[in-house]
């Protein structure tokens, strides 16, 4: 099987290898088309070594976040380092912090804004589960039930090492992904049709 | 004269509530009275520190903190109403403008209406919101999530009781059907946080900002009322993580004072060390992203340098870069790391001789002083008007640092400063800081030699029970004063557990500092006012 090469850490290392041999194996199951394959792997090289991320912190996690902008953390190291302010010039929208019944149509908003491909990375507890606030009248609890979800990075807030394992686990992800031909497309041909219909 | 014979002078018929805080009870007719007297005569009491509202099971009311800024004299009032059909209370926003905004929570919150307030609206919850969750009888599955945007009205209520004795609604407008209204957030790099403000503008001034809160309330107040005591300091971290183990300083305090624990001394040590530690972490953020937002990069990597090396010695010993979980009930969780002492001492001693390069590039920058000084204006007067207690109200000459007037802790043994600039534009908050910086360095190098063996936490019951009463403590946050207060009714969990946000002033002063002010200047001036968005929403 193709394995995704992260600089520095062998594949051995990742501990959940299982999820992307399922993907692989799916996404293969019909036979790839040599040049088509090639071209997909090159530009997956490209996209996931220059994730720009919306920055949408809406508590903790971002000031964690911005430590990992910071100096001592540099996430540029891995082309992470463009944030960018507008969801439509963004690839990936981390959600760090909580998300409540008042923000929750803003978040499904900036992620409909987003333009495809658009990856989610779920920060913290508060949005995996709702983590300490599950049980408020206002908490959404998780963001899977808003929006579909690519990585979950658990932690209150995580350590900064921890962000970067989940960022690597949606890079990973990136480079097997095949993007020619609409396979791994999130908004099917019928959707599209079906709204123009409407 | 005592506050109590002042009380009873002003208002024969009010009785007092001893247990814990001392607290003058008075009929809502009889109210607005002394409230009015309180406020203009004798010694003022002209900051209104805190409304907290209250249910009782049977009574929808609210709890009024006084404190007079020429005496430091403090008192609670408190007013009950029990009509839970259609409660009204008078307002009291024409002698506390930061009434205003505390009056619209507690209408949020408990459905409690204040006549005369000029704008009724919700603040936190959606404008379709049903019920109010609060109160003690709310069906906690009355509000699924709606994934509808919420619409907001452009004009607020206004109750009055007209000639006839009925209760009218003034339609206020918000904005103006010509009103120019810029939208800035939720989502927005430059707000702190997910802040809404609805900007109306004239050509390139501001003419008033609406700010919408809400996005990140998470109902800690509600969640406290089911959880025992040392479960509700886990909340406290997440109010304002910039000041967590201050926060968390406040509602230990508040336990402590309440089962009357007297914690060691060493722990109190350690709780000053530590808070004062917090501080420098905060104000190194507040700099690194006043100058970011204003467009410079390298002091924001300067800042966060220096603040990974305050994480570091709080990581040691804590376990916890930013939410800490430290102070306990009765003490702190764990001993200091033995390392301590030497890398609090290696760190005062690099900082000092490293501050002046953050003057050195912004605060002597031509382009920093244009934005700043004499921008965003806020009278000493507004500022105890609205509430803005910290360094905002500290650079408009208003002494309010909580750490010099009603010490705690370590901080009646310590020689410090308290750090009052008089300029009250955007320049002196941010020098405020800046000397903050300093000053809590001061602090520690005092107490860090002077540490005392002995235990670091005393042993509490397995089940801490507080006696019924009303406690609140409050203490000086990175951004202001921070009050903890519980209502209790003797058993293990609060019957209403209430913080007092030190953000939410700031951001209702927002719209009287920034009028008249260029809308550009919004950003530096939200930035040198330093709020936290989550511990305003809660």
């Amino acid at each position: 099987m193709k394995e995704p090469k992260i600089k520095s850490i062998p594949y051995s290392e990742f501990k959940d290898n299982e999820y992307l041999e399922n993907m692989v194996a799916e996404l293969n199951k019909d036979g790839v088309n040599v040049i088509v394959g090639k071209l997909d792997d090159l530009i997956n090289w490209g996209r996931s070594n220059s994730l720009w991320s919306l920055t949408f912190g809406t508590s903790c996690c971002a000031i964690e976040f911005m430590a990992l902008g910071a100096a001592r953390y540099d996430m540029a190291r891995f082309g992470f380092e463009v944030t960018r302010n507008s969801p439509r010039q963004a690839d990936m929208i981390m959600v760090l912090g909580t998300i409540t019944y008042k923000m929750a149509p803003v978040l499904k908003r900036l992620y409909d804004q987003m333009a495809d491909p658009k990856y989610v990375i779920a920060i913290g507890g508060c949005t995996i589960s709702g983590g300490p606030f599950k049980n408020s009248y206002h908490v959404v609890p998780g963001i899977d039930k808003i929006v579909p979800v690519d990585v979950y990075v658990p932690g209150c807030p995580p350590r900064p090492e921890a962000f970067y394992y989940g960022m690597m686990q949606l890079q990973r992800k990136i480079k097997l992904e095949r993007f020619f031909g609409g396979v791994n497309r999130k908004e099917k041909e019928e959707d599209i049709q079906d709204e123009s219909e409407d | 004269m005592d506050i109590k014979d002042r009380i009873l002078k002003l208002q024969p018929e009010a009785t007092f509530e001893e247990q814990g805080d001392l607290i003058a009870v008075v009929a809502p007719g009889k109210f607005r009275a002394l409230m009015e007297a309180l406020r203009n005569e004798g010694d003022k009491m002209d900051y209104l520190r805190e409304i907290m509202g209250l249910d009782n099971g049977t009574e929808l009311g609210a709890v009024y903190y006084l404190e007079s800024t020429a005496t430091y004299e403090q008192i609670a009032v408190k007013t009950m109403t029990p009509d839970r059909e259609n409660p009204m209370l008078p307002s009291v926003c024409d002698l506390w403008k930061t009434a205003e905004i505390k009056e619209r929570e507690v209408y949020d919150f408990f459905g409690i209406r204040f006549l005369n307030n000029p704008d009724m609206r919700r603040i936190f919850l959606r404008e379709d919101w049903k019920g109010y969750p609060l109160r003690k009888d709310y069906d906690m599955n009355s509000n699924p999530l709606n994934m509808e945007n919420e619409v907001n009205a452009d004009e607020g209520d206004e109750f009055v009781i007209d000639s006839y004795g009925s209760v009218e609604d003034l339609k206020n407008k918000i904005f103006d059907r010509n009103d120019f209204v810029v939208n800035i957030g939720p989502q927005h790099p430059s707000t702190h946080g997910v802040l809404r403000l609805r900007t109306s503008l004239e050509g390139e001034m501001v003419k008033k900002i609406d700010p919408v809160c809400g996005y990140i309330h998470r109902g800690i107040e509600k969640m406290a009322e089911s959880m025992t005591y040392p479960q509700t300091l886990a909340m406290t971290d997440r109010l304002d993580y910039l000041s967590a183990n201050q926060n968390r300083h406040a509602l230990c305090m508040c336990i402590e004072k309440a089962c009357g624990i007297e914690i060691p001394e060493r722990a109190k040590y350690i709780r000053t060390i530590i808070d004062e530690l917090q501080r420098i972490d905060s104000h190194l953020l507040y700099y690194s992203c006043l100058v970011m937002d204003m467009g410079g990069l390298t002091p924001f990597f300067y800042g966060f340098r220096d603040r990974e090396m305050v994480l570091d010695i709080l990581e040691d010993t804590t376990g916890g870069r930013l939410i800490q979980n430290y102070y306990v009930i009765g003490g702190v969780q764990a001993d200091l790391h033995p390392e301590f002492q030497t890398k609090v001492k290696a760190f005062i001693k690099h900082l000092r001789g490293i501050i002046h390069e953050y003057h050195e590039i912004f605060t002597g920058n031509v382009i920093a002083r244009e934005r700043l000084i004499k921008v965003g204006m806020l009278s000493r007067e507004d500022a105890i008007s609205l509430g803005t207690t910290g360094g905002t109200g500290r650079a408009s000459g208003w002494h309010n640092d909580v750490r010099k007037h009603h010490p705690y802790g370590m901080y009646d043994q310590v020689d410090f400063k308290e750090i009052v600039y008089d300029g009250c534009d955007s320049f002196d908050r941010y020098m405020v800081r800046m000397d903050e910086i300093m000053e809590s360095m001061n602090i520690i190098e005092q107490l860090i030699d002077r540490i005392p063996e002995g235990d670091y936490k005393v042993k509490t019951k397995p089940i801490i029970k507080l006696p019924a009463g009303t406690y609140s403590a409050s203490v000086e946050t990175s951004r202001g004063e921070f009050m903890a207060i519980i209502v209790s009714d003797g058993g293990k969990s609060p019957v209403r557990l209430h913080f007092r946000s030190t953000g939410l002033p700031l951001v209702h002063a927002l719209d009287t500092v920034c009028r008249g002010n260029k809308i550009a200047d919004l950003i530096a001036i939200g930035g040198t006012l330093d709020y936290v968005i989550p511990d305003i929403d809660r």
